[in-house]
């Protein structure tokens, strides 16, 4: 069973000898089978690379809309990889492994 | 209201039957040409390249419907910043700063940065919808903008999803019950870079500038209105401090009422010549001649008239300023700044190359607009010449005199005609637009130039056709008698000498029978 999306926030168990702690912000629009798909890849990328050193914000804008303008959201479902900076923006429902890698600084280009 | 028809009561009638609705623009000629406007409740496609006035357009449509017909609007800006769209919007006369603040207008600006996006899988842009049903929701907008829709492509991936999901947003503006305008950059053989205009189908109007003899003038044509008669042409316009101004030619027609009322010329014995009375009310008059031959003082002592009736005029001068002509016509006894104290005269003076033909109009037209006149002239109209071709300053004096008569406004024109030409020659294109026509000559004889008139042509009324010397005098125009002599009619000495010898001849014929 999954959470309901609006303001949850994830965060790896554990302690890690990494040096880089990932702050990440999901947006999603409601509970379409997009916004879902999306919220199981990036739990699932987070869990299998990035260990315990991050931290998972899922917004859905269909509950808070006021909060699209912030981030400059256009496309849903949007993940804005705040830190480790520099600032990486990656839209769709991230099943694109490689692509998300490479968005999270993980992969080379 | 802004609408021109009203809605259908019934929800359930057939699209048929649905009476389609349009939204005013509150643009200058703009709504004449649509015939009411842009359609109400769907998406306008406004395109063309940079600079041609897109954003411009578009905003004004926003802003007028704020202040002319009530009506709340979003902005959706993808290029610019709030600052930057107030100031631009701020020199052209438009506060929109306070419309922001008594929540009438909403800006959302979409920064979108190409640098920063991967595409990671299947998205849409849902999150545009959201920020737009905010935005209307908030202030219950009549009226949306989104300008431009061409960052959408050039900042995500995917063209295909993005046209796709631009034809659902047009549809969900619809469903909103929004009137909007979006504004796309122009490709090189397609109306739009990414071919929007298959998806607006409701209206697509196109903007250009184009450059001719180093004048940039700018053109708006409707490509298309679906359900709608529209003016087909490249309609000319400007943009000045106060928004967009068309001039449709073909909108003021044939229709006015002819007056039956003269008014005087300011000089009496021309008053006799044109039938007894002077020119009639709202008639065009040509005044021509060569330099030097007095058209200014003919002008002048119309004007004169006017604010001597005590109603108000307006000289348009491209040659002289006005301290120059209010001194000039002292000399002669006409006293225009009186009129100007008493705010019955107003003088205008424009250098032709300042702006293109259709400014010029523009500029005219405001004025007149401003000062509701009963008698303007403009001195000289052939100095148009020199930024145009015969064939607009036409279409532009079509317009001016079309607009003048209905309103009753008498007008007179000074025209220059070239040493060695006729003025047949240079004014025949114009001819058919004026009502009386006055040449003035120069005629040498007996070693001397002398001054003289001839009614041309003087419509609706009988008319003096004699050649008459005139002289310009400290009071003003002096006509002379018609004398003739061996030669035909007699000038200046010869004049002079003639009269004399008739006046003697008379007297010794009373002798000679007393």
């Amino acid at each position: 069973m999954l959470d309901p999306p609006s303001g949850v926030i994830s965060t790896g168990g554990g302690a890690s000898s990494a040096p880089k702690q990932y702050l990440l912000r999901l947006y999603v629009a409601g509970t379409t089978q997009r916004s879902m798909t999306a919220i199981i890849n990036i739990r699932k990328i987070c869990e299998e690379h990035l260990g315990g050193r991050y931290v998972l914000e899922v917004i859905d804008l269909y509950q808070q809309p006021q909060l699209a303008n912030g981030d400059q959201i256009v496309a849903l479902p949007t993940l804005i990889k705040k830190l480790p900076p520099p600032l990486r923006r990656i839209i769709g429902d991230l099943s694109n492994t490689e692509k998300v890698l490479v968005g999270l600084d993980l992969r080379a280009l | 209201m802004a609408s021109q028809h009203p809605k259908p009561a019934s929800a359930a009638a057939s699209r048929s039957s649905e009476a389609l609705c349009k939204s005013l623009t509150g643009i200058k000629g703009l709504d004449t040409i649509t015939g009411g406007g842009l359609p109400t409740g769907r998406a306008t496609l406004v395109c063309g390249g940079a600079g041609t006035g897109k954003s411009i357009l578009a905003m004004e449509f926003l802003y007028r419907g704020i202040a002319e017909f009530d009506e709340p609007g979003v902005l959706m800006t993808f290029e610019e910043s709030p600052l930057d769209v107030a100031q631009n919007m701020h020199s052209l006369g438009f506060d929109v700063q306070s419309m922001v603040s008594s929540r009438k207008m909403v800006m959302d600006c979409v920064v979108l940065d190409p640098e920063e996006v991967l595409e990671g899988g299947s998205f849409n842009l849902e999150g545009l919808f959201i920020r737009l049903g905010q935005a209307i929701d908030s202030i219950g907008a009549k009226r949306v903008v989104l300008d431009t829709i061409d960052s959408l492509f050039s900042c995500l991936p995917n063209p295909a999803r993005i046209r796709s999901e631009l034809h659902r947003l047009f549809r969900w503006l619809k469903d909103k019950g929004v009137t909007a305008i979006v504004t796309g950059e122009s490709g090189m053989d397609t109306y739009t870079r990414d071919g929007l205009e298959e998806y607006v189908s409701d209206c697509v109007i196109l903007l250009t500038v184009s450059v001719s003899d180093r004048m940039a003038s700018r053109f708006l044509r409707i490509i298309k209105y679906r359900g709608s008669d529209h003016g087909k042409n490249e309609y000319p316009f400007v943009i000045d401090g106060r928004g967009i101004a068309l001039f449709p030619i073909t909108a003021e027609g044939l229709d006015w009422q002819a007056s039956q009322d003269h008014i005087s010329s300011g000089v009496k014995k021309l008053d006799q010549m044109l039938g007894g009375a002077g020119f009639y009310q709202g008639s065009t008059v040509l005044v021509s001649g060569s330099a030097g031959t007095g058209k200014s003082t003919f002008l002048a002592s119309f004007i004169n008239a006017a604010c001597l009736r005590k109603e108000r005029a307006i000289y348009i001068s491209f040659e002289e300023s006005p301290s120059q002509i209010v001194r000039n016509m002292n000399s002669i006894g006409i006293r225009f700044e009186q009129h100007l104290e008493q705010g019955l005269l107003r003088i205008e003076s424009y250098r032709c190359t300042q702006c293109d033909l259709e400014q010029h109009l523009l500029n005219i037209h405001r004025v007149i607009e401003e000062f509701l006149p009963r008698a303007v002239v403009i001195d000289p109209i052939t100095s148009l010449s020199d930024i145009s071709s015969h064939l607009f300053i036409k279409r532009m004096l079509a317009k001016l005199t079309g607009l003048l008569r209905t309103r009753g406004v008498s007008l007179m024109l000074g025209s220059l005609t070239p040493s060695g030409a006729t003025p047949e020659g240079t004014s025949a294109s114009i001819s058919s637009l004026i009502d009386s026509w006055i040449f003035l000559r120069e005629i040498e004889g007996d070693g001397e130039f002398n001054r003289a008139l001839v009614i041309r042509k003087s419509r609706g009324m009988n008319h003096s056709n004699k050649v008459r010397e005139f002289k310009i005098t400290d009071d003003g125009i002096d006509i002379c008698e018609v004398i003739y002599g061996a030669t035909g009619v007699l000038t200046g000495r010869a004049r002079q000498l003639q009269s004399a010898e008739r006046v003697a001849e008379i007297k010794q014929s009373e002798i000679d029978a007393g």
